[in-house]
C-alpha cells in the first residue's frame, strides 16, 4: 500500500511539473494585467521548438534555449497585440493557440517527414533522471529513506526547478521592486503611470518572464517527460494551468498545491485504468480521465470562495481618462 | 514683475494644447509665489485638468514653456515632473487598492531592487513627514480598507514622499465631507507654512474663498483672470467663469404642500452579501414640496432611490402610493410605478438614464416606449419620436438640437437635461431625482433647478437626492440627512445651514451639542 503510495506521488510530481512552470508563468502575465490564454499554445511551440532542437543539435539544453525562444517570441507576439495596441487579450490568446496547433505539424512535417512528429530523441537529447547522493544507500531505511529514495530522488532538473521556482517567484513578487510594481500594474496601471513608471515596459518584462516559464514547460514535455514532440502533445496542460491560476488565488505556493492535486488526479487516472471494481465491472478510462476537469468545474464553482482576479486584469490601459 | 524678488515657485508662459478641433488651452499664463495656495477655477470643460495634466507631465504642451523656481524645466513624463519636485493629488485617487499604505507610497521610488531596505527607510521618513505635517496614518493599514479622507492624506504623502516641493490638488473635496474638507484645509495651511506651494483646482466657489490666497479663473480653455482672494468675491467668481451674470440662489416661493402622495415606512433593505443598506427609512412627500435628502455618498441615498422607485424590491417596511399599498409580499417593479405616475431621475445618467449609444431621439422615449404615442399598429412610429425629441430640445435648450446625435456625444449637462426633459415632461405626480447637476455646467444647473421648482409650484411633489450641500440647501423646502442607511435627522430647510448639515452628515450632530453645553 505505501509503495503504492510512493508510486503514485512520484508520477504526480512528475506529471505536476510543466502545470506548475506554466501555471507560474501565467501567474507573472496576470499579475501584471494580461490575461495568458495562450499558455496552451506557448507550451505546444516550446514543446516543438526544444524537441528539433535537440535533435538536430543533439543536446537537451540546445533544445530547452530553442523552447524558451520560441516561447519568449510567442509571448512578445502577445503583448505586441495587448499591450502596444491595446487588443483584445482573449482573442490573441487563442490566435496564438490556433495558429501554433497548425505551424508545428506544418513544420514537422517539413523538416522531420514524419507525419508531424519529431525523430525519437535518445541519449543527450534528453533530459536524464538525477539520481539525489546517498539515494541508493538510503533505499533501504523505512518510509524516510523510501521518500527520498524512491518520491524525491530521480527526477530529471526540470522537475527539480520547477518547485523552486514556487518560492522564487514568491520572492520576486513580494520582495522585489519588479515584483511590487508588477502587482501595481496588474491592479491599478493609473497609479503606476502617474509615479512616473512604464506600464508598458513592466508588462513586457512580465511577458518575458512568462514566456520563459512556459518555454521550460514545453522543453520538459519533448525533452524529459517523453522523447519528441507530438501533435497536440501540450493536451490542454495550458488551460489546466490557468484553471490552478485561479484556483490557487493568483498565489505562488497556493497555485502549486492545485497543481499538485490536478497532477494527483491524473495519477490517479493512470493507476485507476483496468481495476476491477465488484459489481461494477471494470473502470471506463473515459470516467477517470474526465475527473481532473470535473473537479476543476467543481471546486471553481463555489468550494473555494470567491476568486478576486488582478482589478486591471484583460484592460488595456489607455492614459486618458474619463 | 520685478528682478528683485525670489523667483515664482511655478510660472507658466502661453502655455498652448490642441486635441484635434478642440482648443484646450490657449495662451496660459500663470505666476505662484513659493508657500502659497493658489485656486484655479472654471466650469467643467474649462480646461483645468488639460492645464494640470500637461504639469505633470501626462500631456505635452504644443507650445509655451514650464519654470520651476525661475528655472525652465523640460516635463515630458510624470517622470520629469516628480524629478522637478512637482507632485499631484488626482480626483479618482492613483492608489492601488489592495497595497498597504506604505506600498502604495514606495511605488516609483522603492531604492533599490530589493524592497526591505527602502521599507525601513521609507516607514522612518514617513513618521518624519506625518510628524511635520500633522499627516498621521498608519502605514500598514491596507487602503482600500481607510476613509477616503484618510486615502487622499496617502496621495498627499505620497507627493511629499518624492519630495514635492509643488503639490496640485484636483477638485480635492469632492468625496469629503464638510468636516473632511475643513481638515484637509488645515493641512494644505501647514504644508505652505513649510514652503510648500498649492495649486488647488476646483469649481466649487466656498472652498476657494475659504483656503486661497490668489485665484485664477479659466473659461473655454483661457486664463480670463488673476485675483487677489481678498479681494474678490463668490458673485465677481462665479461671473468670471461662466461669463454672465448667475444667481447662486434659486428664486422660489415659500412651499404649500398639500396632499401626501407618498409615505413610506420603515423601509429596510439588505444588500446580497446580507447587510443592511437601508435601515428602517420613513418618509412623507407631499404634493407641492421639494424633499431635499443630504448625506454623503454612499450612505443609504442610492437604495432609497432604487427602493422608491421599484428598481430593487424593499425586504421590510411598506410604501402607499398612489392608493395602493407595496410591500415586500406585494412589490411593484420600476414599470408598474412609472405607469403609476412616479418618474425617475437616477443618480447615474450614464448607467442607468441613458444608453449612451443610442441616439437622442431614441434615448428620449425610454422607459415609456411601450406609450402608444410612440407606437403604431406593429412599428414604433420613429417620426412622433422624433417630433417629441425636436419640440423638447428646443424647450430645454438642449444643444446641439440634433435628435440623431448619439447620447454619448452630448456634454454631461445636455445628457441630463435629455433626461430630466423625459422624466418630467410625462407629467408624473411623483418625481424621484438623483443627483440632478451631477458634472453639469452652472449654466445648465440654473436651467435645471429652474425646472425643478417649477414642477413644484404646479403642485407636484419631488424627492431630491443630492451630495451637494448648496443645491440641497438651494432647492429644499424641507431637507433629511441619511447617514449609514438611516435618516439621522430632518430639518425645515429654512434653518439649515452647512455647518448642522455637515455634522449630521458625519452622525456628529448630537454629539457636538453637547460638547457645547
Amino acid at each position: 500500500m505505501f509503495d503504492t503510495l510512493i508510486i503514485m506521488l512520484d508520477a504526480t510530481l512528475r506529471v505536476s511539473t510543466p502545470l506548475i512552470l506554466a501555471a507560474l508563468a501565467g501567474l507573472y502575465s496576470e499579475r501584471a494585467g494580461i490575461v495568458d490564454i495562450g499558455l496552451e499554445g506557448k507550451i505546444l511551440g516550446s514543446a516543438f521548438a526544444a524537441a528539433a532542437g535537440a535533435a538536430i543539435f543533439g543536446s537537451a539544453w540546445i533544445g530547452l534555449a530553442c523552447g524558451i525562444a520560441a516561447s519568449v517570441v510567442l509571448a512578445m507576439i502577445h503583448g505586441f497585440a495587448c499591450i502596444t495596441h491595446r487588443g483584445d487579450h482573449i482573442v490573441s490568446g487563442v490566435a496564438i493557440n490556433t495558429i501554433v496547433a497548425g505551424l508545428t505539424v506544418t513544420l514537422g512535417l517539413d523538416w522531420f517527414g514524419m507525419g508531424g512528429q519529431t525523430p525519437t530523441l535518445s541519449g543527450d537529447q534528453r533530459f536524464t533522471d538525477i539520481t539525489l547522493p546517498f539515494a541508493d544507500a538510503l533505499r533501504d531505511v523505512p518510509v524516510i529513506g523510501q521518500i527520498y529514495s524512491n518520491l524525491l530522488s530521480g527526477h530529471n532538473i526540470i522537475v527539480y526547478l520547477a518547485f523552486l521556482m514556487v518560492p522564487v517567484t514568491y520572492w520576486v513578487i513580494y520582495k522585489t521592486r519588479f515584483g511590487l510594481r508588477l502587482r501595481a500594474v496588474g491592479e491599478n496601471p493609473h497609479a503606476v503611470d502617474t509615479a512616473g513608471i512604464s506600464v508598458a515596459w513592466i508588462r513586457y518584462r512580465a511577458l518575458i518572464v512568462c514566456g520563459i516559464l512556459c518555454g521550460i514547460a514545453g522543453a520538459y514535455l519533448s525533452t524529459a517527460h517523453n522523447a519528441g514532440f507530438l501533435k497536440d502533445m501540450s493536451a490542454g496542460k495550458g488551460y489546466m494551468a490557468l484553471a490552478a491560476l485561479i484556483f490557487g488565488k493568483w498565489r505562488p505556493v497556493p497555485v502549486m498545491f492545485a497543481c499538485l492535486l490536478f497532477g494527483f488526479l491524473d495519477a490517479v487516472a493512470v493507476r485507476l485504468q483496468g481495476v476491477v471494481i465488484p459489481g461494477m465491472g471494470e473502470v471506463p478510462v473515459q470516467l477517470i480521465e474526465v475527473l481532473p476537469y470535473v473537479l476543476t468545474v467543481l471546486l471553481l464553482a463555489g468550494f473555494i470562495g470567491k476568486a478576486v482576479a488582478p482589478k486591471a486584469v484583460g484592460r488595456p490601459y489607455l492614459k486618458e481618462r474619463a | 514683475m520685478t528682478n528683485n524678488t525670489t523667483p515664482y515657485a511655478i510660472e507658466l508662459r502661453d502655455i498652448s494644447k490642441r486635441f484635434g478641433a478642440v482648443q484646450a488651452n490657449k495662451d496660459i499664463c500663470l505666476q505662484v509665489p513659493a508657500g502659497t495656495v493658489h485656486g484655479i477655477i472654471g466650469e467643467n470643460g474649462a480646461g483645468k485638468s488639460t492645464l494640470m495634466s500637461i504639469i505633470y507631465g501626462f500631456y505635452e504642451a504644443d507650445s509655451g514653456h514650464i519654470e520651476v523656481d525661475g528655472k525652465i524645466v523640460d516635463i515630458r513624463n510624470s517622470q520629469d515632473a516628480i524629478k522637478a519636485g512637482i507632485g499631484m493629488v488626482h480626483q479618482h485617487f492613483m492608489l492601488v487598492e489592495n497595497f498597504t499604505v506604505l506600498e502604495n507610497v514606495m511605488l516609483g521610488a522603492e531604492g533599490g531592487a530589493l524592497l526591505q531596505q527602502g521599507m525601513d527607510a521609507a516607514r522612518t521618513e514617513l513618521k518624519r513627514l506625518a510628524h511635520e505635517y500633522s499627516l498621521d496614518i498608519d502605514v500598514d493599514a491596507v487602503v482600500e480598507e481607510l476613509p477616503v479622507g484618510l486615502q487622499q492624506r496617502v496621495e498627499i504623502l505620497k507627493a511629499l514622499y518624492r519630495g514635492a516641493r509643488i503639490l496640485i490638488l484636483d477638485e480635492p473635496t469632492g468625496v469629503l465631507t464638510p468636516q473632511e474638507a475643513d481638515h484637509l484645509f488645515r493641512i494644505l495651511r501647514s504644508l505652505t507654512e513649510q514652503g510648500v506651494t498649492v495649486l488647488l483646482i476646483t469649481h466649487k466657489l466656498r472652498e476657494i474663498l475659504a483656503s486661497t490666497s490668489n485665484v485664477s479663473v479659466m473659461r473655454q480653455g483661457e486664463m480670463v483672470a488673476h485675483r487677489e482672494t481678498a479681494k474678490t468675491d463668490k458673485e465677481e467668481l462665479a461671473e468670471l467663469m461662466v461669463g454672465k451674470k448667475v444667481r447662486l440662489k434659486v428664486d422660489k416661493d415659500d412651499a404649500t404642500p398639500t396632499d401626501v402622495f407618498l409615505s413610506a415606512k420603515n423601509l429596510s433593505q439588505f444588500d446580497s452579501q446580507g447587510v443592511k443598506r437601508l435601515k428602517e427609512v420613513s418618509l412623507e412627500l407631499r404634493a407641492g414640496e421639494i424633499l431635499g435628502i443630504a448625506g454623503v455618498s454612499g450612505n443609504g441615498q442610492s437604495e432609497l432611490l432604487n427602493v422608491l422607485s421599484g428598481i430593487t424590491p424593499m425586504d421590510e417596511g411598506e410604501i402607499q402610493f398612489a392608493g395602493q399599498t407595496i410591500t415586500a409580499s406585494a412589490p411593484k417593479n420600476a414599470a408598474q410605478m412609472r405607469d403609476m405616475k412616479m418618474a425617475h431621475v437616477p443618480e447615474d445618467r450614464h448607467k442607468m438614464g441613458l444608453v449612451t449609444g443610442f441616439e437622442a431621439y431614441e434615448a428620449a422615449v425610454l422607459g415609456y416606449h411601450n406609450s402608444a404615442a410612440y407606437n403604431g399598429a406593429f412599428l414604433m412610429n420613429r417620426k412622433a419620436m422624433l417630433d417629441e425629441c425636436n419640440t423638447r430640445m428646443a424647450a430645454w435648450d438642449v444643444r446641439p438640437p440634433n435628435p440623431h446625435l448619439k447620447t454619448a456625444n452630448f456634454s454631461g449637462g445636455n445628457q441630463q437635461k435629455i433626461v430630466i426633459a423625459r422624466e418630467v415632461e410625462q407629467n408624473p405626480d411623483v418625481l424621484l431625482i438623483g443627483q440632478p447637476t451631477r458634472g453639469v455646467d452652472i449654466g445648465a444647473i440654473e436651467n435645471i433647478h429652474e425646472q425643478i421648482v417649477k414642477l413644484r409650484d404646479s403642485g407636484k411633489a419631488i424627492l431630491l437626492v443630492s451630495v451637494e450641500l448648496d443645491e440641497i440647501m438651494a432647492l429644499s423646502d424641507r431637507i433629511l440627512v441619511m447617514f449609514d442607511g438611516a435618516v439621522v435627522g430632518e430639518l425645515d430647510a429654512k434653518d439649515a445651514d452647512e455647518r448642522t448639515l455637515g455634522l449630521m452628515m458625519a452622525n456628529a450632530y448630537n454629539e457636538d451639542q453637547k460638547g457645547v453645553a
